[in-house]
């Protein structure tokens, strides 16, 4: 079989090359040619592909996520902003903390398990390549209607794939979402996020530098996976047949990745790493270019020590693979015999597949012919950019002008609380999340259904200081709202993830965020992306939280069918003192109950529109980030000060949801009177920058002089105690009816 | 006198080893880290081998780690009356090794299932139970998705008569085991398998909402100090 050399380039200058049938326009194919004053080899050409697809360059993205530097407030525990693998922050006595999330939407449509998998082993392995122990996982997820046909079929493999890999690599998943809506039917979204420790002066960085070391393969072989995934499934949408695309998707071994974690944390600890890299999307293309651009400059890589499990495999098969598990570092020529060592004990396969140089040109050879002699960076990071048009969608006004005023509100506030309990998007998600190990490494300190997740950082790695310290994590994303306003959406996205994250008792401290969207060729899309970055990296200036990372994940389409806009957002917040975390919801009867915040009349886009009238249109709830600080600031000192015994935020569903499940949290009712006029208002207004907290009655008034300091609205509302909720003149339901109700709604449809 | 010395046993996929070593350390004995890989027991007192999905759980859960150096040390030690405990992947483990009879099986509900399990306490009397009363009713954590726990109708029926099941859940069975066992014992009543793990409740600010795990590690504490 012939090899497509460099040689051979030269000679055959006019070869048509299959650049469209690669996701490549015109004009990339054209600067490939320009940059390397020839045609690429097929090997260059694999490379440049999948290097400058959407989903590795972010091409689309690119000028707005600027803002997300340009406006980022500042920090002083920003260590690593955004463009590394993943962000990390300063978190205190000498640790620091990287967390991501990231999208694995389009091959969980097509294999839900293995798409879903390979979306939680792919985040863990951007963590490690960080120097970091994996701490925890947790996922957002998006699915159709909850009871139209494929969502069963997506749902259960989706949550099987995280259940299976996630356990196996033995990290506790202490949180995330769930919600259904019809336009996720043909695009589920499967975001997943990892959050990692490691000590400050270690961060590792994906840079190959120094002349004659060595660059190591290591982890699994490499086989077909996922041929092509990062340019074709990442890029295209879905108006074929499925099945054309199913072996493009990645399989992934967590056992592997478990060895893999252990095995890295060792080198690390021996200090025998230089520089290392994942290799995810686009596989050893990616981690080649991306390292030697940000290293020495130069690498030579013979592709034929690639360790295989297909024998078959073309070098340009091998450079696109996508097979998981797997890393690459470079290691100086004294410490190789000291790192195969740790490898071998692991039972990881190693390989020395080259060397860096100071040559500038990445240059790889097979059978002993150059098959790629490309300068790295114009991969890696010259891909292009495109200024893409945007408006506003045609029908955006008159969404907006068709508000929820106009519907018939309810005479039966008993039922509407039990109908939307009962919802999917409101109802227990612990169908999803008892498939889940929340507890293994013995440092979760709250998990599902609390607001946020928590651990205490403990026993991270040998030899490390121990410290009373916590981290508190959570995602939150409406698209209804974002929907209706993708400015005030994305703003509400990180309010929320920010409130939960604050009545736990921790202080927020950083974002990460992945924007789902549809396809940014079309004008009103880009547009909600537009607006959606803007009004998130506004949104963190105000916050005081920088973004670190994250991703963005274009095509989420069928036909001309585009999801709602749906950025998610991550925020990690550092408590003191994790002792002195608080409890999800009512933890004692007896205890005062208050709301902090003020409530307005807000339905746009809410829980009741949707589920009572099937209504989405006005405009979503204010955000108001003011407040939300204010708000914050109330829940971190009160826990600090041992003020609070419970807490919960209000969200989707507004106040009577918040109470329901916080009578559901510990089976502890409660009886309240509304702060409003309007019960209907009071209980099922989606108004931000609310909570609920219950304190012991000698600690109200500090509570209320605490919030009257940050200008926090504070109300009484009642007591907790009793077997059931009891709202004053409205309505009095059993705590047993309430969870039944709450808990039996996903069973009855997934059995 | 040297504390108890209990040796926590790791397979490459080993998960709960930290937890083990840590409710070890909290009931005041020295974790002493066991590797698959090596023939030396290092003289412990006892052995805990935690869950996890020992060598991926290919093959059958606990199938090939069976077959690993440190076990050709630790059966025979086990069958001279050394205290082992293995919880979850480690119940899979021990009955592999036949030194506890019968099978783990997938999930009669086909799922992973992570809960907090009200668990009843059937049998007081082995090396890791003797600080909980017979009958006594306990909440530990299950997480598995091959726990379902059979055998045949003559072991069940000696397992029943010799009153070698130790636990049994209670409030609804997680994995369809027969008769509800959730743990059983050795004849001498030294070795012990069960699929809750008593590792994730024994801090009150971390893992499940009880503590009531503390008593396995209680137990062997005392039995090893009054040797």
């Amino acid at each position: 079989m012939t090899v497509d050399s460099v040689k051979l380039a030269l000679e055959t200058p006019d070869e048509r090359q299959p650049f469209a049938e690669l996701g490549m326009k015109d004009d990339e194919y054209q600067r490939v040619r320009e940059i390397l004053g020839r045609r690429p080899t097929s090997s260059e050409l694999a490379i440049y592909s999948v290097m400058w697809s959407e989903h590795c360059s972010y091409k689309s993205s690119k000028v707005h996520l600027r803002q997300f530097g340009t406006k980022a407030p500042k920090s002083e525990a920003l260590l690593v902003g955004m463009g590394e693998n993943a962000g990390v922050v300063d978190i205190g006595d000498g640790w620091a903390a990287t967390f991501k999330i990231e999208s694995h939407n389009h091959p969980s449509y097509v294999e839900p398990h293995q798409g879903a998998a390979t979306g939680v082993g792919g985040i863990v392995r951007d963590i490690m390549s960080m120097g970091a122990r994996p701490i925890a996982v947790m996922d957002a997820l998006r699915f159709g209607g909850a009871t139209q046909p494929d969502t069963r079929r997506v749902l259960p493999g989706v949550v099987e794939g995280i259940s299976h890999y996630g356990n196996c690599l033995g990290l506790p998943n202490i949180g995330g979402e769930v919600a259904f809506d019809p336009c996720y039917i043909g695009n589920p979204l499967v975001n997943a996020l990892c959050v990692g420790l490691l000590r400050k002066d270690q961060i590792k960085l994906a840079t190959a530098p120094g002349p004659g070391n060595k660059v190591v393969l290591f982890g699994a072989r490499t086989g077909a996976d996922g041929i092509g995934g990062a340019s074709v499934l990442a890029s295209a949408t879905f108006e074929d047949e499925s099945q054309a695309k199913r072996p493009a998707v990645q399989v992934g071994d967590p056992f592997m990745e478990k060895l893999l974690i252990e095995c890295c944390l060792e080198l690390y600890q021996a200090d025998v790493v230089v520089g290392i890299q994942d290799l995810g999307a686009a596989g050893v293309s990616c981690a080649t270019t991306e390292l030697a651009a940000k290293g020495t400059g130069g690498m030579s890589v013979d592709l034929n020590l690639v360790p295989l499990r297909d024998p078959t495999l073309r070098p340009e098969e091998i450079l696109m693979s996508e097979s998981q598990e797997r890393m690459m570092a470079v290691v100086t020529p004294g410490d190789i015999a000291a790192f195969m060592a740790i490898c071998e004990k692991w039972d990881v396969p190693a390989t020395v597949i080259g060397e860096v140089t100071d040559t500038g040109r990445l240059v790889m050879t097979w059978d002993g012919e150059t098959i790629v002699d490309i300068p790295p960076g114009t991969a890696a990071d010259d891909g292009p950019v495109y200024e893409r048009p945007f408006h506003e969608p045609a029908g955006q006004a008159a969404l907006n002008g068709d508000g929820p005023e106009r519907l018939p509100r309810p005479s039966d506030l008993r039922e509407t609380l039990l109908t939307l309990l009962g919802s999917p998007n409101l109802a227990s998600k612990e169908w999803v999340t008892s498939q889940y190990d929340r507890y293994v490494r013995g440092n979760t300190v709250l998990a599902q259904p609390a607001d946020a997740g928590m651990v205490r950082i403990s026993e991270v790695m040998p030899g490390a200081e121990e410290t009373t310290r916590g981290i508190a994590l959570s995602t939150d994303g409406n698209g209804r709202y974002a929907k209706l306003d993708p400015y005030a959406g994305a703003q509400l996205a990180l309010a929320e993830a920010y409130r939960n994250v604050a009545v736990t008792g921790a202080t927020p401290l950083a974002v990460t965020n992945c924007l789902n969207f549809g396809s940014p060729e079309d004008p009103e899309v880009m547009w909600q992306f537009a607006e959606a970055t803007r009004g998130l990296a506004d949104a963190c200036q105000i916050l005081g939280v920088p973004v670190t990372g994250g991703n963005v994940s274009f095509y989420n389409q069928t036909g001309s069918d585009a999801i709602h806009p749906t950025p998610v957002v991550g925020v990690l917040g550092v408590i003191d003192d994790v002792a002195k975390r608080v409890r999800s919801g009512f933890t004692a009867p007896g205890l005062r109950v208050a709301l902090l915040g003020e409530t307005h009349e807000e339905f746009g886009g809410s829980e009741w529109a949707h589920v009572v009238h099937g209504h989405l249109g006005g405009l979503p709830p204010q955000a108001d980030l003011i407040a939300e600080r204010g708000l914050a600031a109330v829940l971190s000192a009160a826990a600090a000060e041992g003020l609070i015994e419970g807490s919960h935020d209000l969200s989707d569903g507004g106040l009577a949801i918040a109470l329901a499940e916080s009578c559901i949290a510990q089976g502890v009712g409660a009886s309240v009177s509304l702060p409003t006029e309007d019960a209907f208002v009071g209980l099922f207004s989606e108004s931000a920058s609310r909570a609920l907290v219950c304190v012991r009655p000698e600690a109200f008034d500090a509570l209320a002089e605490l919030c009257g300091r940050f200008d926090v609205p504070c109300y009484g509302l009642g007591t907790t105690g009793g077997t059931s909720l009891a709202v004053e003149d409205v309505f009095e339901i059993p705590v047993g009816d309430l969870r039944d109700v709450h808990t039996g709604a996903l069973p009855a449809i997934f059995g | 006198m040297s504390a108890a010395r209990v040796g926590v046993v790791t397979f490459p996929g080993t998960l709960d080893d930290q937890d083990a070593a840590r409710a070890v350390r909290l009931a005041g004995a020295e974790a002493v880290p066991l590797w698959h890989a090596e023939r030396d027991l290092k003289g412990v007192d006892a052995v805990f081998l935690p869950g996890g999905f020992s060598y991926g759980d290919y093959l059958r859960c606990g199938a090939i780690s069976r077959f690993a150096p440190l076990m050709e040390e630790l059966v025979p030690a086990a069958r001279d009356g050394l205290p082992v405990l293995g919880t979850c992947n480690g119940f899979q483990i021990l009955c592999e090794a036949h030194l506890l009879p019968g099978a783990l099986t997938r999930n009669q509900g086909l799922h992973y299932v992570c809960r907090d399990q009200r668990v009843q306490v059937v049998n007081a009397d082995t090396a890791w139970t003797a600080e909980y009363e017979t009958g006594q009713e306990i909440v530990l954590p299950v997480k598995h998705g091959e726990g379902r726990y059979v055998a045949d109708a003559r072991t069940l029926e000696a397992l029943e008569s010799e009153g070698r099941v130790v636990f049994r859940y209670l409030g609804g069975n997680p994995n369809g085991s027969l008769n509800d066992i959730a743990g059983i014992t050795s004849e001498a009543g030294n070795v012990v398998g069960l699929m809750p793990h008593p590792e994730h409740a024994v801090e009150e600010l971390t893992g499940a909402p009880s503590v009531d795990g503390r008593g396995f590690f209680t137990s062997i504490l005392k039995k090893l100090v009054n040797a």
